[in-house]
């Protein structure tokens, strides 16, 4: 039967530029190049480019451009292209639509409403280059009141144990299998330069990675794959998955065809069987029930690591945050729904959850209405494009961020959304030997430090302006921003007043 | 009534510049309130006629055990409420329109009148709170729900004595030379909008605390939120208000001492605790860990008044001008070493207070006391509360036997 499917983009090549030397069809991990070879022409197959812009980028001269299929649509806003293919799809498979990274559906980006303050007459900025600049950030709980001897300057109890972060930003979950090794190595590489964390996702603690497990959060998720007690021995903290922004509610599935020996290994599970990670943990049916496997970690952990409990932004988040705290999470970290993933089910990923800034202010607000939020650390994440987002997020209430796309971005990604197939000619996300070798975990970190040394001198300049030389005075400092273009309750959710209030 | 077209202190956050000045015996002696009547007078330019103002200690000695309330009334109905509500939740011993004097410059002066009280035993009992805690919350209830009526001040053996106009027309307003105090302070302020009113005039204080100010605090948004955690309602909008909260929630309630209290607002930067021998440095990485919220950003230079003395405060960059000086038992703080040299022109030891570092002036008693003292910080909900373990201390006059 004839396939309906269109192919998404065209990719065009100048005659007058092209040598036919052949790098595009060698990198195209798609076989969207073809080189016939008798006549030595080059040829183009549209319907496999991804517009992952590989081509474009190692061609020597320049010669590739690739454009939107030039196809009009019915013409109907309703039943749009996109629409329709979809439909086409699943007609012709009967199969869940599978995507990647985030939604890129229009969905209001909060972010762009909230404008930030600078100081004028009535108190002084500060100038970063003249005075310190602190951007340090310890997370874990707390307690309410310190007891101390001050004479001899000591405190009663130690402190529950806190991770130091020397940047109010760390590296989100991506695990062995859904992102190379090479990727999570250089990930690893930036964390430690950085004095930040990784986090090793739900797919192990490659062995390679352990000499990082001190700046490495491991993960326990539903699968429970690759936990066992080094692996929680050996990290920095402990994160309980429940949830991820990009795909609340559901599970994951990584096909057997990926699990190789070394994912193999590090999952420990049979080589060739699918990993399944069930949509919830089957030992939490309730908030009593993560109380306990917190406190299972703890005293597998000694006592010794702080404790995460990530959860997707859903409607209920606020109480769901305040519920997690009494459980004895000593981070809560919220994942808002425009945040990226390996794989998700389209529909899923496009229309469920809620935005991160959203749910971030009604956490933060719910937290202090309980009177626990300074016992508890926050982090937020789903979208952090840039370090304006960062500032504005620990304005509304987060201690710090975690970001994985910008990281991934600064590797070479260039979010062509097709993770899944595990075909990214990036390196990134595959693992294909001939394609991860492209990506050196050294040089891709020295990217990924460079982008975070940018954004903490642009955070240390917008605090700066604000008169706040520590981020301690930010965050939750809602009087920093104001809304443009927000209506009342959106103002009223996000605790901000209206530029010119 | 003043009477302001704009949103009144409270509606609105009101930036100000300022100028603070003190002057304590260390001895305990008490002195009339001309000496800092001069000393904020030189520093007129600092204000702008919009709020001014005196705290002083000491001033009540028959009545020391008392909590003296000072309240400011905009109509009769707050007044007949507010007593109504005084007389619910306290005894009071007595009351008294405080005595002022015509001021040209002082237009539409509220109705103003203190009363000297002590908790309904009763009442207090069955709260479940201590002495102090019971008080602060029904001076919250007053300011926060009885429109037209404000409390200037709320601790024992002291008073505030604040409102809109020029801090010498303010003092000169409330007769301040009538009164002797080992400790006053003083606020001059210059507010960028009218306030509207004169609750909004410093000093800010609750139960013992006064605090005067001359800033403009940053972290203001952080620091309220944090406080308002734990039952501080920031009605005011001011720096002050909430500095003031986070002294009481530090000192007070957690029990530490006020140096302490003031060295968690200005904590030491990163850089300087890296440079500490370890031990020093996990100390001091646990105050900013749990306190992280309390520090406070941007110039600020305060004194605080309490029972104990007085503790100036600058922030850590030392943005704000604040002098200090010395004379045998008496100590001399102001924003401008000309208005310490003023009233004592022979001073010693003149010097500007250091950013970040408290500046502690301790009642010789109390400095003794607490030489003596543990200096393990005790908060106030696991001490037991006075009223159950001690017997209520009862006023000789009171007695009728």
């Amino acid at each position: 039967m004839l396939d309906y499917v269109l192919p998404r983009y065209r990719v065009m090549r100048d005659a007058d530029l092209c040598t036919s030397c052949g790098v595009c069809v060698r990198t195209c991990a798609n076989e969207v190049h073809q080189l016939d070879e008798e006549t030595g022409r080059l040829s183009v197959r549209n319907g496999a480019c991804v517009n992952c812009q590989r081509c474009v980028l190692t061609c020597p001269e320049q010669a590739i451009v690739i454009t939107r299929w030039p196809q009009v649509d019915s013409g109907s806003a309703n039943w749009t292209q996109e629409t329709m293919q979809d439909i086409s799809k699943q007609a012709q498979t009967g199969a869940v639509l599978l995507s990647s990274m985030g939604t890129p559906k229009p969905y209001p980006i909060y972010w762009d409403h909230l404008l930030l303050n600078a100081s004028q007459v009535t108190n002084p900025s500060i100038d970063p280059l003249r005075e310190p600049m602190e951007t340090r950030v310890f997370l874990g709980s707390r307690p309410e009141i310190l007891k101390v001897n001050e004479r001899d300057e000591k405190v009663f109890a130690p402190l529950p144990p806190q991770l130091r972060l020397d940047v109010p930003l760390m590296f989100s979950a991506m695990s062995f299998g859904s992102i190379s090794l090479n990727a999570q190595k250089a990930l690893a590489l930036a964390a430690r330069e950085l004095g930040t964390f990784f986090n090793c996702g739900e797919g192990g603690l490659h062995q390679d990675l352990e000499e990082f497990a001190d700046c490495c959060i491991v993960q326990v998720a539903s699968g429970r794959f690759g936990v066992n007690p080094h692996y929680l021995g050996v990290a920095g903290a402990i994160e309980i998955k429940i949830g991820q922004g990009a795909k609340p509610g559901i599970g994951g599935h990584l096909p057997g065809e990926k699990i190789t020996a070394e994912v193999s290994r590090t999952r420990m599970i049979p080589q060739g069987t699918d990993a399944i990670s069930p949509a919830p943990h089957h030992d939490i049916y309730s908030i009593e029930d993560l109380r306990q496997l917190v406190f299972s970690l703890k005293e597998a952990t000694g006592y010794a690591k702080p404790i995460a409990v990530k959860v997707a932004a859903v409607h209920n988040v606020a109480a769901i945050a305040s519920g997690m705290a009494r459980a004895g999470a000593d981070i809560i970290v919220l994942d808002g729904f425009r945040g990226g993933t390996g794989a998700a089910p389209k529909r899923i990923r496009d229309n469920v959850g809620i935005p991160i800034e959203l749910a971030l202010a009604a956490v933060d607000q719910r937290l202090r209405e309980e009177s626990i939020r300074s016992t508890v650390s926050l982090v937020a994440g789903g979208s952090i494009r840039n370090s304006a987002d960062i500032v504005r997020a620990i304005a509304l209430g987060a201690d710090a961020v975690s970001c994985a796309s910008a990281p991934l971005i600064a590797m070479g990604c260039h979010q062509c959304k097709d993770c899944s197939s595990g075909k990214c000619n990036w390196g990134i996300a595959t693992q294909r030997p001939d394609l991860t070798r492209r990506l050196k975990p050294e040089a891709a970190a020295e990217r990924v430090v460079n982008l975070v040394r940018a954004w903490t001198r642009e955070i240390e300049e917008m605090m700066g302006g604000m008169g706040i030389n520590a981020i301690d005075s930010l965050r939750g400092n809602r009087l920093m921003l104001r809304g443009v273009g927000l209506n009342e309750k959106e103002l009223e959710i996000l605790g901000v007043k209206y530029a010119g209030e | 009534m003043f009477d302001s077209k704009g949103p009144r202190e409270g509606e609105v956050r009101i930036p100000s510049g300022c100028a603070i000045a003190a002057i304590m015996d260390r001895s305990g002696n008490r002195h009339d309130g001309s000496d800092i009547l001069k000393s904020i007078a030189l520093m007129h330019d600092r204000s702008n006629g919009l709020g001014g103002g005196f705290a002083a200690y000491g001033i009540y000695p028959e009545y020391k055990e008392l909590y003296a309330f000072h309240i400011m009334y905009e109509s009769r109905e707050a007044r007949a409420e507010t007593e109504a509500y005084l007389d619910r939740f306290f005894m009071s011993e007595k009351q008294e329109r405080i005595p002022t004097e015509s001021v040209a410059a002082i237009k539409n002066p509220p109705d103003i009148w203190r009363y000297f009280v002590a908790p309904h035993p009763m009442r207090l009992a069955n709260s479940g709170l201590d002495e102090a805690e019971y008080t602060m919350q029904h001076v919250f209830h007053i300011n926060g729900k009885i429109d037209g009526a404000f409390v200037a001040s709320s601790g024992k053996n002291m008073g505030a004595f604040k409102g809109v106009g020029y801090p010498e027309d303010i003092g000169e307003f409330y007769r301040i030379q009538d009164y002797d105090a080992w400790a006053w302070t003083a606020h001059g302020r210059f507010p960028t909008n009218t306030p509207g009113w004169w609750g909004g005039a410093h000093p800010f204080t609750l139960l013992n605390w006064s605090v005067v100010h001359n800033g403009e605090i940053s972290s203001y948004d952080a620091n309220r939120r944090y406080v308002e955690q734990f039952g501080y309602d920031c009605e005011l909008q001011t720096d002050t208000e909430v500095i003031t909260y986070l002294i009481d929630l530090l000192a007070r309630r957690h029990g530490f001492s006020q140096e302490m209290a003031a060295h968690i607002m200005a904590a030491p930067s990163w850089e300087e605790i890296d440079r500490m021998a370890p031990e020093r440095a996990a100390f001091e990485t646990a105050l900013r860990t749990v306190y992280s919220s309390a520090l406070v950003n941007g110039p600020f230079s305060i004194i605080v008044g309490s029972d104990e003395g007085l503790l100036a405060l600058n922030d850590r960059l030392k943005l704000r001008a604040l002098m200090a000086a010395e004379k045998g038992s008496m100590v001399y703080m102001a924003s401008e070493q000309a208005a310490i040299e003023l009233v004592c022109p022979d001073a010693e030891n003149v010097r500007s207070i250091e950013g970040g570092v408290p500046f502690v002036v301790q009642l010789d008693s109390v400095a003794a006391r607490r030489a003596r003292e543990s200096a393990e910080n005790c908060p106030a909900r696991e001490k037991p509360f006075r009223h159950e373990v001690e017997v209520h201390p009862r006023r000789k006059e009171r007695s009728h036997a």
